[in-house]
C-alpha cells in the first residue's frame, strides 16, 4: 500500500472511489476535483466552502455563495440590482450572451455589492462572479464598484472586494477600459478619505481588473492557486519564447514576489477579515 | 511618398505620373501644362476621396505606419528647453516611457509619453514603446513631481501595450498601471492626455488618465488589440480588420461615447505626411484645453476629473426608468 492509499483511507468525507462513479458523475450530485481527481457529493464539498477536503483544491464560488460565507446570517443588503448591461457599441453576440448569462447564473451581472455585517463589523461589499461573462468589467461592473465605493466613503465602512474576472469586458470596446479608471478614481478618493480597502484576489484576477482595483488594496489578500495577472500566459510565452515556471502567475508566485499581504485558504479567510476589520474599528 | 500604404497606391501611381509629365516638360520644351493640370485635379479628387473615407483598418494602418512622428518628436517640437529626466528610483530606467521637464509657451510643464523609437536599433532598445512596470513608475515619479510643484502634466499615449513578459509580471505590471489610474486621479495640477499613436489598452491608460483626453484623427483607442479580439471571437488573428470594426476604436466613435474631448485634425493622409503641421495643430489644441484648466483650484481639478470619468459608461436602469 502506497503512502497516498494510506491517506485515502484516513479521509474522513464521502468520497466515491467505483469506477464507475468516475466515469458518471450526475451534474450537480457529484463534483470532481480537477487537481487530484476525488470525487465528492456535492453537498458535502458545498459545506467545505468548496475546498476539496483532499488537496485543497479551491473550486469557483458563486457571487451568492461567497456572500453567504461571509456575512452574519441575514445581513446583506444588495445594492444597484437595477443596472442592467446595454450594447452600446452594437458587438456581435452581446446581447444574446448576456441573456444566456443572466439565464445561466440567474444573476443581472458579473457583480453583487451589498452591505452588511461580517462578524459584527459592518462593511460594503462587492463580489465578482466568474460565471457570468467570465467576470468580466463592463459598464455595468464598473459603475457598481464606483457607487459602493462612494457608499464606503460616504459611511466610512470598509470596502471589502473580491475579484474574479478576466478583465475587461471586450463586448464594450473602450467604455470597458475607461472603467478601469473610473473604478480607482472611486478608490483614490476612498483612499484620501482613509477608508479602510481590502482587496481579495480570487481565481481568475487577470487583464484590466488586476491593473486596476483589485491590485490597490490596503491589503491585498489571495485565495490558494488563484491565477492573478496582467498579461495572458500564451501571450507571454510568444513573445518570450520559453517557458514559464508551473506557479507562473499564481497566488504563491505573487506572494514570493512581493505583490500580495497574504495568502489566505478559504475556511479561514472570514476568520482573517474579521481579525483585519477589528483592527480597523 | 515614402512607405506607401496599399490603399495609398492609386494616389501614388497618379502622382508619380504627374512627376514624369513635369520631367518630359523641362527636358523636352513641349508644354503639357494642361494636361497636368488636369492629372492634378484628378489626384486631388482621389485623395479626398480615399483619405476622406478611411476605413477603421486603415486608420488602424496609418497609427502604426513607420514613419509616424513619436512623442520625442512632439517634445522637441511642441515644447522648448525639454529636460529629460530618468529611471524609476527602484529598479531602472524604461525608455519605453520617456519623460521630463519642458516649457509649453513659456509655462513649465512635466511631459511624459510612450516612445515608439525611429529606426530599428532605437525601436529595439525602447522595447518598441511597449513598457515595464519600471516605466509606469518613472511617469509615476515624474507627475509627483509635478504635482509637488505645480506643474501641468501632458502625456502623450502611443503604444501597442504594456510589455507581456515574465518579469513585467515578477515586478507587478498589474500594480504599476493599477497605482496610476489611482494616483493620476488625486494630483491637483491640470493633466492633458493625447492619444497621438496607438492607444494599446491598459497600457495606454496607464498614463491616460486625464482632465482632458484628446485624440489624433487616425489614431486608435482599444480595450484589445484587433489581433486579439479576432483571435477570441473567431480564433483567427488575421480577421483583426474585422474585429477592428466592430470594436469602434476611431477617434469619431469615442467621442461619440463621451470618452475623449476632441479630435485633433490630421494633415491629409496622417501625421507623418507633415509632421511639422501635426506639432502645430497639437500644440493649438494643448493651449486652448490647458487656459481653462490653468485658472481652476487642485480640488476643483480632481472633482473635474472625477465626474469626467464617473459619467463614462452606458447601461440601463429600472429605477431611473420607473420600473421598480
Ligand atoms: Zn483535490
Amino acid at each position: 500500500m502506497s503512502l497516498k492509499d494510506l491517506f485515502r483511507k484516513q479521509r474522513k468525507y464521502a468520497t466515491i472511489p467505483s469506477e464507475q462513479a468516475k466515469k458518471e458523475i450526475p451534474e450537480g450530485i457529484m463534483e470532481k476535483c480537477p487537481k487530484c481527481g476525488t470525487i465528492f457529493i456535492a453537498k458535502e464539498l458545498e459545506k467545505n466552502l468548496k475546498v476539496c477536503h483532499s488537496c485543497g483544491y479551491h473550486f469557483s464560488l458563486s457571487a451568492p455563495e461567497r456572500i453567504a460565507s461571509l456575512i452574519d446570517e441575514e445581513h446583506f443588503f444588495p445594492f444597484d440590482e437595477d443596472l442592467r448591461s446595454v450594447d452600446p457599441l452594437e458587438f456581435p453576440g452581446y446581447v444574446e450572451k448576456i441573456e444566456q448569462d443572466i439565464k445561466k447564473t440567474n444573476m443581472n451581472e458579473a457583480i453583487v455589492t451589498g452591505e452588511g455585517t461580517i462578524g459584527g463589523y459592518p462593511v460594503i461589499l462587492g463580489v465578482m462572479d466568474s460565471r457570468f461573462r467570465m467576470g468580466s468589467m463592463g459598464s455595468v461592473v464598473g459603475e457598481k464598484i464606483t457607487r459602493a465605493a462612494e457608499r464606503a466613503v460616504k459611511k466610512k465602512y470598509p470596502f471589502i472586494l473580491f475579484s474574479a474576472s478576466g478583465g475587461a469586458r471586450m463586448q464594450e470596446g473602450a467604455l470597458s477600459l475607461m472603467q478601469m479608471a473610473k473604478t480607482t478614481a472611486a478608490l483614490e478618493r476612498m483612499n484620501r478619505e482613509k477608508v479602510l480597502f481590502i482587496s481579495v484576489l480570487t481565481n481568475p484576477t487577470t487583464g484590466g481588473v488586476s491593473a486596476s482595483f483589485s491590485s490597490l488594496g490596503d491589503i491585498n489578500i489571495a485565495e490558494p492557486g488563484a491565477l492573478i495577472g496582467f498579461a495572458g500566459r500564451r501571450v507571454i510565452e510568444q513573445t518570450v519564447r520559453q517557458k514559464l515556471p508551473d506557479d507562473f502567475q499564481t497566488a504563491e508566485f505573487l506572494l514570493k514576489r512581493g505583490q500580495l499581504d497574504q495568502v489566505v485558504p478559504r475556511l479561514e479567510l472570514r476568520d482573517t477579515l474579521i481579525k483585519i476589520l477589528a483592527f480597523h474599528a | 511618398m515614402s512607405n506607401p500604404l496599399s490603399f495609398e497606391k492609386p494616389i501614388v501611381e497618379l502622382r508619380n505620373k504627374i512627376e514624369e509629365l513635369r520631367a518630359f516638360t523641362s527636358e523636352k520644351s513641349i508644354d503639357l501644362s494642361e494636361e497636368i493640370e488636369t492629372l492634378e485635379k484628378k489626384a486631388e479628387r482621389l485623395e479626398k476621396e480615399i483619405y476622406g473615407n478611411l476605413t477603421t483598418w486603415q486608420k488602424v494602418q496609418i497609427a502604426r505606419h513607420a514613419s509616424r512622428p513619436t512623442t520625442l518628436h512632439y517634445i522637441h517640437t511642441i515644447f522648448t528647453d525639454f529636460l529629460e529626466l530618468h529611471g524609476d528610483r527602484l529598479y531602472g530606467d524604461d525608455s519605453a516611457i520617456v519623460g521630463g521637464i519642458a516649457k509649453l509657451n513659456g509655462l513649465p510643464v512635466t511631459v511624459i509619453g510612450h516612445e515608439r523609437g525611429t529606426d530599428t536599433k532605437d525601436k529595439i532598445s525602447r522595447n518598441f514603446g511597449l513598457p515595464h512596470p519600471e516605466g509606469y513608475r518613472k511617469a509615476l515619479r515624474l507627475m509627483e513631481q509635478a504635482n509637488k510643484f505645480g506643474r501641468p502634466i501632458i502625456t502623450f499615449i502611443d503604444t501597442q501595450g504594456a510589455h507581456p513578459g515574465m518579469e513585467a509580471e515578477e515586478r507587478g505590471q498589474s500594480e504599476a498601471i493599477a497605482r496610476n489610474l489611482r494616483e493620476m486621479a488625486g494630483f491637483s495640477v491640470p493633466i492633458i492626455c493625447v492619444i497621438t499613436g496607438e492607444g494599446g489598452s491598459g497600457g495606454a491608460l496607464g498614463i491616460g488618465v486625464g482632465n482632458k483626453l484628446l485624440m489624433l484623427e487616425h489614431a486608435y483607442y482599444s480595450v484589445i488589440s484587433p489581433e486579439g479580439a479576432a483571435t477570441i471571437l473567431w480564433r483567427d488573428a488575421s480577421k483583426a480588420q474585422e474585429a477592428s470594426e466592430a470594436l469602434k476604436i476611431t477617434s469619431d466613435h469615442l467621442l461619440k461615447l463621451g470618452i475623449i474631448d476632441e479630435i485633433i485634425a490630421e494633415p491629409k493622409g496622417g501625421a507623418h505626411k507633415d509632421p511639422n503641421e501635426q506639432t502645430i495643430l497639437i500644440k493649438q489644441a494643448l493651449l486652448k484645453y490647458l487656459e481653462p484648466l490653468l485658472a481652476m483650484s487642485g480640488e476643483e481639478l480632481i472633482e473635474d476629473r472625477y465626474k469626467k470619468f464617473a459619467r463614462i459608461g452606458e447601461f440601463s436602469s429600472a429605477v431611473l426608468e420607473g420600473k421598480a
